[in-house]
């Protein structure tokens, strides 16, 4: 009756896993980079619940970020980068956001946020780096002092103190910790015991994952116990982190996942034409988002010979020779 | 006369600058066909990364963009970002980064974050990704430029990564212990960085191009009196770049290194 009963009552579809886990005025933190393993099928789905008021915590989110901000889920970001690569080198909606006043909005840098989500994992209340010394992400803080008093929120952007192991004159800069609210990521693999498998580069997910209260977890594939279990090297994250688990084939398109599809050309040029005008962006979230009623409806619209198309060569991992004009 | 492009000569430029051993921090653009043309032509001893974690790819097909599936096929070792944040500042390595900026100064100092003011920007960019860190941590930085004068200011809108700070030895001053801007590859040459005055200068002008071009098109003056014209591509040397490294021309020719602003 139940094929996975150690993951019973964390299996669920994405209409649960948001309405449980994903609220208005959250923190939320996102896995991937920039083109790759973006959870777009929870995205999606928490424009569809009209989640408002979203406090998004990043380092380089790419088009899950940028179709958040559009769809008028976020408040407030703090984020190292938004941008597509070459299919938008500023994430469209990001920049209009920004420089419209639409969002609150702070810079830091990728090694920063990477470090603010171990400190959270770490369940430390700072940590330091170098980086940030000399640059212009010290002297501007986004957030008002207003702001600064809200949960979760740091009193202040960074703090410089003077090394004190040393004799010399040495700064360091401290970075406040970060413990989002809820963590989603799409991965490959989930084992029938819980167990999370990356593959391909992990990039923050694990320390992103660690750092949150809740964790939501989009899979390619539950895998049996066995495999999972016979070369535990591969794995990435312990099962009593997840929280949700929601099957979903393809979920991070038209973002990448490695073994499994490449990301989609096609898809991320036509997004990124659609959404530097708010009416087609308008139209693009009506036809890709508010009118699809399940995910299999969603991939349908894809089309069979695009899922061909960006079908990953599982030995070498891409979609070889996919052109990427 | 052999045909070639902006983005082909300055990846070749740029490549140059690596050395057996090097280890090579890629960014997105014209800088992966530089990372890519080093090791296969100049530097086959090189390691090229990726801040993403990717080590040593096989670079079979280009990544274009620092997440690209590419940039995870056929490594040595995938991590995640706080391990490769670790090869780039490690003390052990002599590692080179990449980097593309909309604004720099005389100091070599970027910013990939925003034209005007902050809080209301005339044209947001990407922001610092890890530019900031990749200034902070690595023995050296190559920086992509377009070659004008309102990306070559007197003042940089928002300072978004570390080159030589205010010049001398301010960098060391601030607490940053090692690294600094090596050289900045344009569509129209190669600029360094004065040993002691930490000041830009032109070294090389690309085939073509005048020395009386780069001074107007630079919004500060620059030391010009040791410039040279730069080698030509070989034949050979675009072979490899046309055919090994970017078949499918995703980046030989079209694609900045630099985000654009808006007109």
């Amino acid at each position: 009756m139940n094929r996975y009963p150690e993951i019973a009552d964390r299996l669920m579809g994405l209409d649960e896993a948001v309405t449980r886990f994903v609220k208005d005025g959250c923190q939320l933190a996102i896995g991937g980079f920039t083109i790759t393993r973006n959870p777009m099928a929870v995205a999606y789905e928490i424009i569809r619940q009209g989640v408002k008021d979203i406090h998004l915590v990043c380092h380089s989110n790419g088009q899950a970020l940028d179709v958040l901000i559009g769809a008028g889920c976020v408040k407030r970001l703090e984020i190292a980068y938004g941008g597509n690569g070459r299919y938008a080198p500023t994430c469209v909606r990001f920049k209009k956001a920004v420089e419209g006043s639409k969002i609150q909005f702070e810079d830091y840098s990728n090694y920063q946020m990477s470090l603010r989500f171990l400190a959270g994992a770490l369940s430390i209340p700072f940590i330091p780096t170098k980086s940030g010394l000399g640059s212009d992400l010290m002297n501007y803080e986004g957030f008002s002092r207003d702001v600064r008093k809200e949960p979760k929120v740091a009193n202040m952007k960074y703090a410089k103190i003077a090394n004190p192991f040393s004799e010399d004159k040495d700064e360091v800069v401290l970075l406040p910790a970060l413990t989002p609210d809820v963590t989603i990521l799409h991965v490959q693999y989930v084992g029938e015991d819980g167990t999370v498998r990356i593959k391909g580069l992990t990039f923050a997910d694990i320390e992103q994952a660690k750092a949150a209260d809740k964790v939501i977890v989009t899979c390619e594939e539950i895998v049996p116990r066995s495999f999972i279990r016979s070369d535990p090297d591969q794995n990435s994250l312990p099962s009593f982190f997840v929280d949700a688990i929601v099957k979903v084939p393809y979920g991070a398109h038209p973002t990448a996942c490695f073994n499994f599809y490449d990301s989609d050309p096609q898809h991320l040029n036509l997004y990124r034409k659609m959404a530097g005008d708010d009416s087609l962006f308008k139209e693009y979230l009506d036809e890709w988002v508010y009118s699809v009623a399940s995910w299999e409806e969603y991939l349908t619209k894809v089309g069979m010979e695009t899922i061909l198309k960006i079908k990953a060569n599982p030995v070498i991992g891409y979609a070889v020779g996919l052109d990427r004009k | 006369m052999i045909q070639y492009s902006d983005n082909e000569m300055m990846a070749l430029a740029a490549g140059r600058f690596i050395k057996d051993g090097d280890i090579v921090f890629a960014g997105t653009g014209v800088s992966i066909l530089a990372a890519t043309a080093a090791k296969r032509i100049f530097a086959p001893g090189a390691v090229v990364f990726f801040e993403t974690g990717g080590i040593d790819p096989s670079l079979d097909e280009i990544p274009m963009a620092v997440a690209d599936l590419r940039a995870m096929s056929g490594t040595a070792l995938n991590s995640g970002l706080i391990e490769a944040f670790s090869i780039v500042g490690n003390r052990r390595l002599h590692t080179i980064a990449f980097l593309g900026a909309a604004q720099i100064d005389r100091y070599g100092n970027l910013n990939t974050t925003v034209i005007g003011d902050y809080f209301k920007p005339k044209t947001r960019f990407s922001g610092s990704g890890g530019a900031c860190d990749v200034a902070t941590f690595a023995s050296g930085v190559i920086t992509f430029m377009q070659h004008e004068k309102r990306r070559f200011v007197e003042k940089l809108d928002y300072l978004t990564s570390v080159g030589w700070y205010k010049g001398g030895d301010s960098r060391r001053e601030l607490g940053l212990k090692r690294g600094g801007a090596l050289a900045v590859v344009t569509n129209l040459g190669v600029l360094k960085f004065h040993e002691e005055t930490k000041e830009m200068y032109l070294t090389e002008y690309f085939p073509g191009v005048t020395i009386q071009k780069i001074v107007e098109s630079t919004g500060f003056p620059i030391d010009t009196s040791s410039a040279v014209e730069a080698p030509a591509p070989t034949p050979g040397e675009l072979r490899v770049l046309r055919e090994e490294v970017d078949p499918q021309r995703l980046i030989c020719q079209a694609i900045l290194a630099a985000p654009q602003e808006a007109k």
